[in-house]
């Protein structure tokens, strides 16, 4: 019995310091995290939005963050504004987009220009994809293919394709990657999707 | 006791390699090792890990009561991942996006509770953190030797420097699993080959 007794003050000995250490730990590093948190969104958009360029350090990316970028308070739906200086209407509109791939849900943003139809940037920004498969969406090269194709036609969204070869020449289209079609379908569906989400709010940015 | 010391920390590099020679922590291995960056972060990760938990264990060793020894151990080593997985997220919060889950799969590595058991419940604190910073180095050779031979023939980069010319089209198969086991497979032959090791 006595045993018995010492080993369970042990493990409650054992269990309260580990969890004192570890919320005081969390607790501790809390703020720090959040921060880190909030610069890889602001990031992100800005990624999406083509105005990042390699080399930017955080205090720059921040800066720019917070003089250009705006979210847009009359739409429902998470929209973000890009306003150059000295302009008042805004040059560019981002929006999340997010869904299945092919392991995992992808996360990413895409921003439009002003006629709000042609595309002008977008980023992923965190997925499970295969590395050197799938993956290969966060790569600058398959994100390049989207600048000057548009999402949006005649106040629609287009069924956006993501096709085997010829993408190059398709307004409504990008190539896709070898050896990851399936990342691809997951990328088309959801991004038409988010697309229909955003049309009505466009129609009557548009009518204004 | 020089030698001792020097024969608990070097022996993991060759004789004892944890990978090679024990062939454990093989799922990390195989998982981390795409880019010579994201290796050197899980080695420091992984070696902190082990020698801490060995030290911590090396100290209970005469308390620890035997019928929860097994569950004390893993509660020391589940919280040491964890700080390491704050402290990542605090301030290395690019490199802990790309290791994602595999930093707190540390806990599940078998090189850090067979070290537990095998080493640190005999032996004294100092020894213990020896024998572990050298479990922890020796796995860290071999992933950063792993990853960069993935990161060259898949990217054509070391550390993110460009070697190959920017026209390279990068070796698909050496980014996936298939590849790292097949490189794996090579280095534990040249491991053993020069160790002379034989499986019993």
């Amino acid at each position: 019995m006595r045993e018995d007794a010492k080993t369970l003050t042990f493990a409650a000995i054992v269990c309260v310091s580990c969890s004192l250490l570890l919320s005081g730990t969390a607790a501790g590093l809390k703020s720090r995290q959040q921060a880190n948190e909030a610069f890889d969104v602001q990031r992100n958009i800005v990624k999406a939005f083509g105005e990042f360029k390699d080399g930017m350090t955080r205090p720059e990316i921040e800066a720019l963050y917070s003089k250009c970028v705006k979210q847009d308070e009359n739409c429902e739906l998470p929209l973000y504004l890009w306003t150059n200086e000295s302009e008042e209407k805004p040059a560019k509109y981002a929006f999340p987009i997010e869904g299945k791939g092919l392991w995992g849900d992808v996360y990413g943003y895409i921003s439009l220009e002003a006629d709000l139809q042609t595309i002008a940037g977008i980023s992923f920004y965190k997925h499970q994809e295969t590395p050197g498969l799938g993956a290969e969406i966060e790569k600058v090269w398959f994100q390049e293919q989207f600048k000057g194709d548009t999402l949006y036609a005649d106040g629609k969204a287009v069924d956006f394709r993501i096709v085997k070869s010829g993408g190059g020449s398709d307004p409504h289209a990008v190539d896709g990657i070898s050896g990851a079609t399936l990342t691809g379908k997951g990328v088309q569906a959801f991004l038409r999707e988010d697309a229909k989400a955003y049309e009505t709010y466009f129609n009557t940015v548009r009518g204004k | 006791m020089a030698s001792k010391a020097k024969k608990l920390l070097m022996d993991p590099f060759s004789d004892n390699n944890p990978i090679t020679v024990q062939v454990l922590g093989i799922c990390s291995a195989l998982a981390v090792t795409v880019k010579v960056d994201t290796a050197i972060v899980m080695t420091l990760a992984l070696t902190s890990v082990v020698s801490l938990s060995n030290v911590v264990i090396s100290l209970l060793r005469n308390v620890i009561p035997n019928g929860i020894r097994m569950i004390v151990e893993m509660a020391v080593i589940a919280s040491l991942v964890i700080i390491a997985d704050q402290l990542l997220r605090a301030f290395l919060f690019d490199i802990s996006k790309q290791l994602s889950v595999f930093v707190g799969l540390i806990i599940t590595n078998c090189i850090v509770m067979g070290r537990a058991e095998a080493f640190a419940l005999q032996n004294p604190p100092k020894d213990s953190f020896l024998d572990g910073l050298g479990n922890g180095l020796g796995y860290g050779i071999i992933l950063i030797a792993v990853a960069s031979i993935r990161e060259f023939l898949g990217f054509g980069t070391w550390y993110g420097f460009k070697i190959l010319p920017e026209n390279y089209m990068g070796n698909g198969l050496a980014l996936l699993a298939p590849g790292a086991f097949i490189i794996l497979g090579l280095l534990i032959w040249l491991q053993r080959t020069i160790s002379k090791y034989v499986e019993e």
